[in-house]
C-alpha cells in the first residue's frame, strides 16, 4: 500500500483499538485487581477453587468429546465430498452449511424443543410405545448441541484440504504397492493434518467458551466455565473474578492457537 | 526382437460418451523403449493408465507376461509409474519417498538403505537423503520420482510426460539420462509425450496415436522417413504433403511434373499423397530443376536457412544452408529416394484423423 492510501486503515485502526485493544486491556486490569483497584493474582488462582476447577474440567472434556465427535463424523464426509464430482458436491455442502444461516440461538432453542422431557422426540417414541430418551440437562445434551452447531466447521476446512490433494499423488501410493487403509494413513491422513488442525481449533476453542449450549440444554445443573464467567458479571456482579477467569481461559485458547499455527503454515483454515 | 512382455488387446475406453481409445492393439518388448507420441486428447495418457491400472478399459484385455492384468488393482502390478507432477509425498523426505515402496514390501533395513543410496546415485542425488521434497528444484524432483519407482525393480517403468514441467535445456539433459538409466537398468520403458523431438531422441519404438487410433508403429528412422499417413508426417517435423497421381511403379506425377520415385505397388494413376521433408528439397539453377519457382519467404534459422519457393501452384518448404533471396528464380530438384508416397485416406474416419491436426 502507498502511504498516499494509508488513511484508508484508519477506520479498521479506529475500531481494533476502541473494540478490541480497550476492552483486552479492561480485562487485564480488571483481572489483576480487587475491587479497591489494588493489584492481586487472586482472580487467576481461583482457577483452582474446587467450583471453577471443576467447571473447567468439564469444559476441556466436553470440548475435547464433541471436537473427537466431529472429527470422527465430517473426515469420511468430508473424504465423500473431495471425490465427488463438481456439481454433485455443492448440492450436499449446502445442506451442511445451511443451518449456519440461521441464529445460533434459535438452533439451540430447536434442540431445547425436541430434547425436553415432554418434547418432540419423547412424543414421537411414546407414539411408538418406545421408552423416552432424557437426555435433556445432562452433559449428553451439551455435546449433542456443540456437535450439532460446530460440525460444519470441521467439515470444511477438511473438504478444503482434502479436495486440494493431488489425485496423483494417491494414485503412487497405489503404485508403489500400499493398498486402500495404508494410503490412508500414510499418505491421505498425514497430508490433510493442516487441515485436521484448523477443524479442531475452530470446534475446540467456541466449545470451550460457550455458556449458551450448556444454559439451554444443561439446564442450570451443570455449569461450565463459561457459565461461571458469565454469572460473575451478570449476576454476582463481580467484574474482576469474571475478568480473571478469562485470562486464564485465554491461556488456553491462546495455547491452541499457537499448536494451530505451527501445523497450519498454508492457512488451510482461512477459508473461513 | 526380444521376447513380448505387454499386450493391448482390442482396447476401448470411453469418457461420457466421447471415445477416446477405440479397439487398440499394441504389443511390448521386453528391454524396450516405446513412445507413445501425439497431440493431447489422442489417448496415449489413458493407455498409460491402463497399463498402470488407475483405469479399466471399457473392453478389451490387457495381458502382462502371458498373465491377464485388466481387472488387476495398480498396487499388485509389477510396474511403476512416474507420475507428471512428480507426486511426491511432500511430507516425507526424499529417503522415506523411496523407501515407500519397499516398507511395504517389508524389505531388511539394510536392504532399504543399501537401494536408497544405489538409487540416488543412479539419478545423480547422492546426498540428498534427509531433504524434503519441496526444497527440490523441478528436475530434482523428477529424478526423486524415478529413483523412488525403479527401487521396486519394475519389469515395466510408465512415464507420463515426465519432462513436461522443465525448461528446454534440463529436458534435454534428462532425455540423456533417461536413456542412460534405461540401459543401466535393462528394464522396459514406456514413455507419453507430446514432443515429437524428444521420442525421436529416446525411443526404440514409437508409437504414433491419434484420436484414439494408432497411426504408426516403428522406429525412429522409419517414421520420420516413411509416414504412413499425412498425420504421422506433419505431426513428425516439417513436411511437404502434395497430393499427386501414381502414374506407374517408380514413377508419379507431382504438380502437373513427372518425378522418379522408389515406391511400387501402388497401381497404375492412382490418387496418392507425396511426402517430402524440407531438407530433401535440392535448390538449383533454374534451368537444372524438374521444377521451376520463386522464393517467397526467408528466414535464417541458425542451422539452416528456411525458404518458400512458390511452384506449380504449390508452396514448398525448403531447408537449405545455401541462401537464395526472397524474388530469386530457382529450380527444384528432389532424390527419388526421397520421396514417400502414401495412400490417400480411404474412410471418412480416418480423414478425420488427418484433418484434425
Amino acid at each position: 500500500m502507498t502511504s498516499k492510501n494509508k488513511w484508508l486503515s484508519a477506520p479498521y485502526l479506529l475500531w481494533s483499538v476502541v473494540f478490541i485493544i480497550i476492552p483486552l486491556c479492561m480485562i487485564f486490569y480488571y483481572g489483576l485487581t480487587d475491587k479497591t483497584g489494588a493489584f492481586t493474582l487472586d482472580n487467576i488462582t481461583a482457577i483452582a477453587t474446587m467450583e471453577h476447577a471443576k467447571a473447567l474440567r468439564l469444559s476441556i472434556l466436553l470440548s475435547l468429546v464433541s471436537t473427537l465427535i466431529c472429527f470422527l463424523l465430517a473426515y469420511p464426509l468430508a473424504m465423500i465430498l473431495a471425490n465427488m464430482k463438481v456439481g454433485q458436491h455443492s448440492f450436499i455442502i449446502l445442506i451442511f452449511i445451511l443451518p449456519m444461516w440461521m441464529n445460533f440461538l434459535l438452533r439451540t432453542l430447536a434442540w431445547q424443543t425436541l430434547l425436553e422431557k415432554s418434547g418432540v422426540i419423547n412424543s414421537i417414541l411414546s407414539f411408538f410405545h418406545l421408552p423416552n430418551m432424557n437426555i435433556i440437562n445432562t452433559p449428553y445434551a451439551i455435546v449433542l448441541g456443540m456437535v450439532y452447531n460446530f460440525l460444519p466447521f470441521m467439515v470444511l476446512p477438511l473438504y478444503n484440504v482434502l479436495s486440494k490433494m493431488d489425485e496423483n499423488v494417491i494414485n503412487a501410493a497405489h503404485d508403489l504397492g500400499a493398498n486402500g487403509i495404508h494410503t490412508f494413513f500414510r499418505i491421505i491422513l498425514p497430508l490433510s493434518v493442516p487441515g485436521i488442525i484448523s477443524g479442531i481449533t475452530m470446534v475446540f476453542v467456541p466449545a470451550l467458551t460457550t455458556f449458551v449450549i450448556s444454559t439451554l440444554l444443561g439446564g442450570s445443573k451443570i455449569l461450565l466455565i463459561g457459565n461461571i464467567i458469565e454469572q460473575e458479571f451478570t449476576q454476582t456482579s463481580n467484574w474482576n473474578l469474571g475478568s480473571g477467569l478469562s485470562v486464564v481461559l485465554m491461556i488456553f485458547i491462546i495455547l491452541n492457537m499457537i499448536i494451530s499455527a505451527v501445523f497450519d503454515k498454508d492457512g488451510e483454515g482461512s477459508m473461513l | 526382437m526380444s521376447k513380448e512382455l505387454i499386450h493391448l488387446s482390442n482396447i476401448s475406453k470411453s469418457f461420457d460418451g466421447q471415445m477416446v481409445l477405440d479397439e487398440l492393439n499394441l504389443k511390448i518388448h521386453e528391454n524396450e523403449f516405446v513412445t507413445l507420441l501425439g497431440p493431447s486428447g489422442c489417448g496415449k495418457t489413458t493407455t498409460l493408465r491402463i497399463l498402470g491400472g488407475f483405469t479399466t478399459p471399457d473392453t478389451g484385455n490387457v495381458f502382462f507376461d502371458g498373465q491377464d492384468i485388466t481387472n488387476m488393482p495398480p498396487n499388485k502390478r509389477a510396474l511403476n509409474t512416474v507420475f507428471q507432477k512428480y507426486a511426491l509425498f511432500t511430507h516425507m523426505t526424499i529417503a522415506e519417498n523411496i523407501a515407500f515402496g519397499l516398507k511395504i514390501k517389508k524389505k531388511s533395513k539394510q536392504y532399504i538403505n543399501d537401494k536408497i543410496k544405489y538409487a540416488l546415485k543412479l539419478v545423480n542425488l547422492d546426498g540428498y537423503e534427509n531433504r524434503m521434497p519441496d526444497s527440490l528444484s523441478g528436475g530434482q524432483q523428477q529424478r526423486i520420482a524415478i529413483a523412488r519407482a525403479i527401487v521396486n525393480e519394475p519389469k515395466v517403468l510408465l512415464l507420463d510426460e515426465p519432462l513436461g514441467a522443465l525448461d528446454l535445456k534440463l529436458r534435454q539433459e534428462m532425455q540423456y539420462e533417461l536413456i542412460r538409466m534405461k540401459n543401466e537398468l535393462g528394464i522396459t520403458f514406456v514413455y507419453v509425450t507430446h514432443d515429437q523431438e524428444e521420442a525421436l531422441t529416446m525411443s526404440d519404438t514409437i508409437v504414433v496415436m491419434n484420436q484414439g487410433y494408432i497411426q504408426q508403429i516403428g522406429t525412429p528412422e522409419s517414421i520420420y522417413n516413411e509416414p504412413e499417413n499425412a498425420f504421422v508426417a506433419d505431426f513428425i517435423g516439417d513436411s511437404n504433403i502434395i497430393p499427386a497421381i501414381m502414374i506407374e511403379d517408380k514413377l508419379v506425377n507431382i504438380l502437373d511434373t513427372r518425378f522418379a520415385c522408389v515406391d511400387t505397388g501402388f497401381g497404375h494413376n492412382k490418387p496418392v499423397d507425396v511426402v517430402i521433408r524440407p531438407e530433401d528439397v535440392e535448390l538449383t539453377d533454374p534451368s537444372e530443376g524438374i521444377l521451376q519457382g520463386v522464393v517467397t519467404h526467408l528466414i535464417f534459422k541458425g542451422v539452416h536457412y528456411e525458404m518458400e519457393v512458390m511452384a506449380n501452384g504449390f508452396e514448398w518448404l525448403v531447408h537449405s544452408t545455401t541462401m537464395f533471396p526472397v524474388g530469386q528464380k530457382v529450380g527444384i530438384k528432389v532424390d527419388p529416394f526421397n520421396i514417400q508416397i502414401m495412400n490417400k485416406p480411404e474412410s471418412e474416419d480416418e480423414e478425420a484423423v488427418a484433418i484434425d491436426i
